[in-house]
Parts: C-alpha cells; structure tokens; sequence
C-alpha cells in the first residue's frame, strides 16, 4: 500500500469520521465521542505510514500489531479497516446486530486484525506490553501499537504496565494517549484528575512527547520520533477534542455513548462534507 | 402497565434511605449517570462519591467508608462491578464481613449491543459462593426498590443484580420481598418454572403459551438466591415434581445451580436449567433474549423438552 502524505491521511481521517456517523446511525447504539476523537490518530498509523503492515493480510503477525485498549472506540477502528478493505459494507452496516463482525467491541474470533477481545478498560496496555516483551525475546524489529484513553488511565492496572514495559526497556512500544479530558460522567480533571500526566509518565520511565492529536502531521512526526529512541517505552499524549468534527458533538461528555438521530446524522454528514471540500481544495493546491 | 428497567430504581431509594434517616452513601467508577447513582448525588451533595474508571478502588474506598459507619453501595456495570475487583469483594469486603453493597448495574445478556465484554453472566456464580455474601436478583422495579430496602437495613455485604432491561412490571407497591424469598407467581401442577430477575416475565408469558398446550406450570420467582427460600422451593417442587429454571445468566453456578444444590440434597427432582452456556453477543436486549431461548417460547419449549 502507498503511504500517503499528510494532506491525503487528512482526507482518510475525514472518510473515517463519515462511516463512523454513518455506522453509528444505522446501529443506533455505540460511542460517537471517542471514535471521532481518535479518527486522525487512526488514519495516521493504518494510512500514513505510522504502522508497518501488510495490508492485504489481515491479523498478519509478522508486522507491527496494534490494540486498541480504548475498545468502545471500535467505529473508528472498523471504519479504518473497512478502508482497508478488511471490512466490506454491509459488515459495518450491521454494527452491534445479531452475527455482525462488528460486535459493540472489538472481537478477535469474528473480526479480522483484532488481536484481542475489547472492551474492559485498562487492559490494552498489558497486553501491548506482553506483545512488545515477546517480540524483543524473539529478536523481531516489529512495534506494538496501543491506543488508549485518558479517563481509561484511571485504571490501576495500566500503571502496573507502565512500571513494567519501562523495567523491561520495551522500546519497540508505543501508547497512544487519546487525552481528550473527557470520560463518562464529565471531564477527567473533575472526576480524578491524572494530574501532571507528562512528568508521572516521565518519572515511570516512558519517554514522552505532547502533540495535538488532529495535527496528522504531528503525529507523524512523534511516531517517527519514537522509533528513534532506544532503550525507553515511548508514549504520546494526543491532545484531543472529544467528537472532533461533528461540532455539536464536540467536546461534550453526552455524546460519549449516544448514537444520533437520522435528523442528527444528516447534519453531521453535511458538516463532514464541507470539510472534505476544503481538504479536497487543499490536496489540489498542494 | 410501564415498562421499566430495575436499575431505574437504585438512586431514587438511595435517595429515599437518606431521607429516612440511614446513613448511605455511593461510591461509583465513573458511571453514575449509567446505574443511577448520580440521581443520589444530585439530590443530597457529598453523598456519592466517584472514583473515575477504578473498580478496585471503587471497592476499596466503599470498604473504608464502611469503617466510618456508613452503609456504602457501589455502582459500575455488573461485569466489571464484580469481576475487576473481585479480590476486593472476597477478600476485603466478604472476609472482613462490611457493610457494603455490591449493586452494579447492567447485568446479564440484555445488557445488548455492548457485546460480549459488557454482558455478565457469571456475577450471580461469583458472588455466591463468597462466604457472608447475600444475592438478591430483583425481577422488575418495584423488587428492585425492596431489594436495595432489603440490602440497605440489614447488616453485611450484599450483591443486588440489577439491569438496563426495561421489564413488565410483576409487583405492586406493597412487595416487600423478603430474605429469604421466592414467591408463587402462578399456581400450577404439572412444573415448576423457578426464574428469576428479567426472566421472571418471560417465565410467568412461557406458563400461559404452556396452558394453551395443556401443560399448567408453576412460576416461581426466586429473589432470594442466596439465602434460598428452602422451604418455597421443597414445596413447589415436591408438589409439581418437575423443576425448570431459567435466569440470564450461566447454568454453571448460577441460580439454577443454587436450585439443583438444594434439591440434590434434600429432595432429588428432575430439572432443566435454561440459561446461559456460551458468551454472549452483541444484539439488542430483547433480540438476544429470544437467540439464546430465554424468551417466553424458549421457556415454553425447555419446559415441554424437559416433561417429554
Ligand atoms: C473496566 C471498565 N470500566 C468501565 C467501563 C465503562 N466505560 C466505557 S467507556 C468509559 C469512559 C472512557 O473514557 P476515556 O478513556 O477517556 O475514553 P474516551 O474519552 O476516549 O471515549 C467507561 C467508564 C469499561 N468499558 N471498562
Ligand atoms: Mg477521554
């Protein structure tokens, strides 16, 4: 598959937030909010070089691998292989429906490029870390990929990982942070705040760096970053915006776990499209 | 008749017990909103506490609190209310025999779309076979009122099941419930059909398909699996003689179990367990009620397989 520039993974974000919508309508049911904030963090590693893998293999374990810890954010990662052609349409139209490979959370036995059922909080990142630690053993240049969220760093658990892929130098792993300061019941720095998330990180051993999490170049950059870095786990906090690109979803903490409407999806549909003129009018003028 | 769903009733009580006078507080893991505590915190501020997504800590905290001489109710979605921190419910909660009550919410296969991760089918086995642990498994809002009174005023741990499945009503404001309870539902004398929460309607519509074939079940609704209503459940059986259970939840460990325990020991009776013996998927609630046969005809069809 060709790696595309920036201005085109910018076109891929936009195709991912549309069938995010449009899949989301048609279940009813499901998580607008963190899907469309991790939309461009999605189309940068699966589109823009930020992963290596083979596209045409699915669940190809001879590749980087990638989990996606925040598993309520499964659109975006449906929509991403549906771009990929992993996915066909009707598979994504029948989100969360009976026998669907779209289950309401990522489910390795009937999706393909899933490595491990999701959903419950706070596990993707011990399980990247077991990934990375066996990879390192068997001397493979592969990377490990996790995409977790902010309020999901509540989880104890995720500390206990990040002690240990830093006392075991697991520098072929990256996490993702998708800190959009938003959770369920309001914004994480209400709820329990994570505090100063860079300096903790810092201090549990993991190499850092802060970007905006909608810049696709920016998070090119950090990932090429992170593949330079030796001997330390590398984590970057995405500064993001809860339902990125639907401006009524926007940073709001209701639409985490709210399908909308038809009337609703219409308008987010139309504001979706007006992006992609703009961004088609930039890719021209590139 | 409204349709509403047992966890619609857990803030509200809450919020009733502080007006009587108990000493309640919630602690949840960043779903108030979802199980209902937040109707707790909105109407009597400082009385619920939110944790953020840490259910072991949500336990813990709950089990500190508890050593203040508050009564502490815990919230969360069942799967990961009893299963993330059941170290925490074993081993601080039940050993050390707190006042805490275990009530998360969105139990069982009509939790729905979510999936399997989302769908708890082994809560009821677990939190069972804990030692001073009580399980209460309310069958429509009304039981779920009593259920949290119930939890709320008598001393020690409690697991309540509640669930997001909006359910037919079966009680009246007068239920009490009980500990233990089960209660005749339908008279009959050819089965007894023993449910219990969700299950409890569709066992009480699976009697009236049976009448149309001749069959006249019994329905029981075993609120109380744990302590069982021993002498309800001797009594039907011994007097029907055949004894079908059906709860959304495992067979293995569940409240059917809890049911064939006791008979196995004191009166050996033919039974069939309807429930669950897989994980779960993702469809809507009532969807995936009648794909696993725990829906009114597949109550009706266990129960005519089990006396042919
Ligand atoms: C262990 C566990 N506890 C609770 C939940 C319910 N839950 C699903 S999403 C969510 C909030 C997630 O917030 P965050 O990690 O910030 O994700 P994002 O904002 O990106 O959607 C919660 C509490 C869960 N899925 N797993
Ligand atoms: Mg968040």
């Amino acid at each position: 598959m060709r790696v595309r520039t920036t201005a085109e993974v910018r076109l891929v974000a936009n195709d991912l937030r549309r069938d995010i919508i449009r899949m989301l309508e048609a279940s009813s049911s499901g998580h607008p909010g963190g899907s469309l904030s991790a939309a461009d963090i999605m189309a940068e590693l699966w589109f823009g070089g930020g992963m290596d893998f083979d596209p045409s293999n699915p669940g190809d374990r001879t590749h980087d691998r990638f989990l996606l810890s925040k598993g309520h954010a499964a659109p975006a990662l449906y929509a991403a292989f549906y771009e990929l052609g992993w996915l066909g349409e009707e598979d994504v139209m029948s989100l969360r429906q009976l026998g669907s490979r779209c289950q309401g959370h990522p489910d390795n036995k009937v999706c393909p490029g899933v490595e491990a059922c999701a959903g419950s909080l706070g596990q993707g990142l011990s399980i990247a870390s077991g990934l990375a630690l066996g990879l390192k053993a068997d001397d493979s240049p592969r990377r490990v990929y996790v995409l977790c969220g902010d309020g999901e760093m509540q989880e104890g658990s995720n500390w206990e990982a990040l002690m240990f892929a830093a006392h075991h130098g697991l520098d072929n792993l990256t996490m993702l942070l998708d800190f959009n300061d938003l959770q369920i019941d309001g914004h994480v720095t209400d709820v329990c705040s994570l505090g100063d998330i860079e300096a903790k990180l810092g201090a549990f051993g993991w190499s850092v760096q802060t970007i905006d999490g909608h810049d696709v170049g920016a998070v090119h950059l950090a990932l090429e970053r992170a593949k330079d870095a030796a001997g330390r786990p590398h984590a970057i906090v995405c500064k993001t915006v809860k339902g990125k690109g639907v401006s009524f979803m926007e940073g709001q903490a209701g639409w985490h776990g709210k399908a909308p409407s038809h009337v609703e999806a219409a308008a987010a549909l139309s504001e979706l499209e007006a992006e992609r003129a703009r961004l088609d009018q930039e890719v021209c003028d590139d | 008749m409204t349709n509403r769903a047992t966890r619609e009733a857990y803030g509200e009580t809450l919020v009733e017990l502080v007006g009587e006078g108990l000493n309640v507080v919630a602690v949840d893991a960043d779903l108030a909103g979802s199980t209902t505590t937040g109707k707790l915190g909105a109407a009597c501020p400082g009385r619920l506490v939110d944790v953020g997504i840490a259910e072991q800590d949500m336990v813990g905290v709950a089990a500190g609190l508890s050593l203040t001489g508050r009564i502490v109710f815990t919230g969360s979605f069942a799967v990961f209310g009893t299963g993330r921190c059941y170290d925490q419910i074993r081993n601080t909660v039940c050993d050390s025999d707190l006042d805490v009550k275990v009530c998360p919410t969105h139990s069982g296969i009509t939790v729905g779309e979510d999936g399997a991760t989302h769908q708890s089918l082994e809560d009821i086995g677990m939190m069972r076979a804990l030692p001073n642990m009580r399980v209460l498994v309310p069958a429509d809002y009304r039981a779920a009122k009593a259920a949290i009174r119930i939890a709320a005023t008598n001393e020690g741990p409690f697991y309540v099941r509640l669930g997001r499945h909006k359910v037919p009503e079966v009680y009246d404001e007068s239920f009490e419930g009980g500990l233990p309870y089960a209660g005749v539902l339908r008279v009959g004398s050819d089965v007894t059909i023993a449910a219990c929460g969700v299950e409890v309607a569709q066992a009480l519509a699976a009697a009236d398909l049976l009448e149309r074939k001749g069959i006249d079940a019994e329905v029981l609704d075993v609120f109380s699996v744990k302590p069982l209503d021993e002498d309800a459940i001797l009594a039907s059986a011994g007097k029907t003689g055949h004894v079908v259970t059906c709860e959304e939840h495992t067979v293995r460990g569940g409240m059917g179990s809890a049911v064939a325990e006791l008979l196995s020991e004191r009166l050996p009776t033919p039974m069939s367990l309807v429930g669950m013996r897989t994980f779960g998927t993702s469809a809507p609630g009532d969807v995936l009620l009648h794909h696993f046969g725990l829906d009114a005809g597949g109550i009706a069809a266990a129960v005519e397989r089990h006396l042919a």
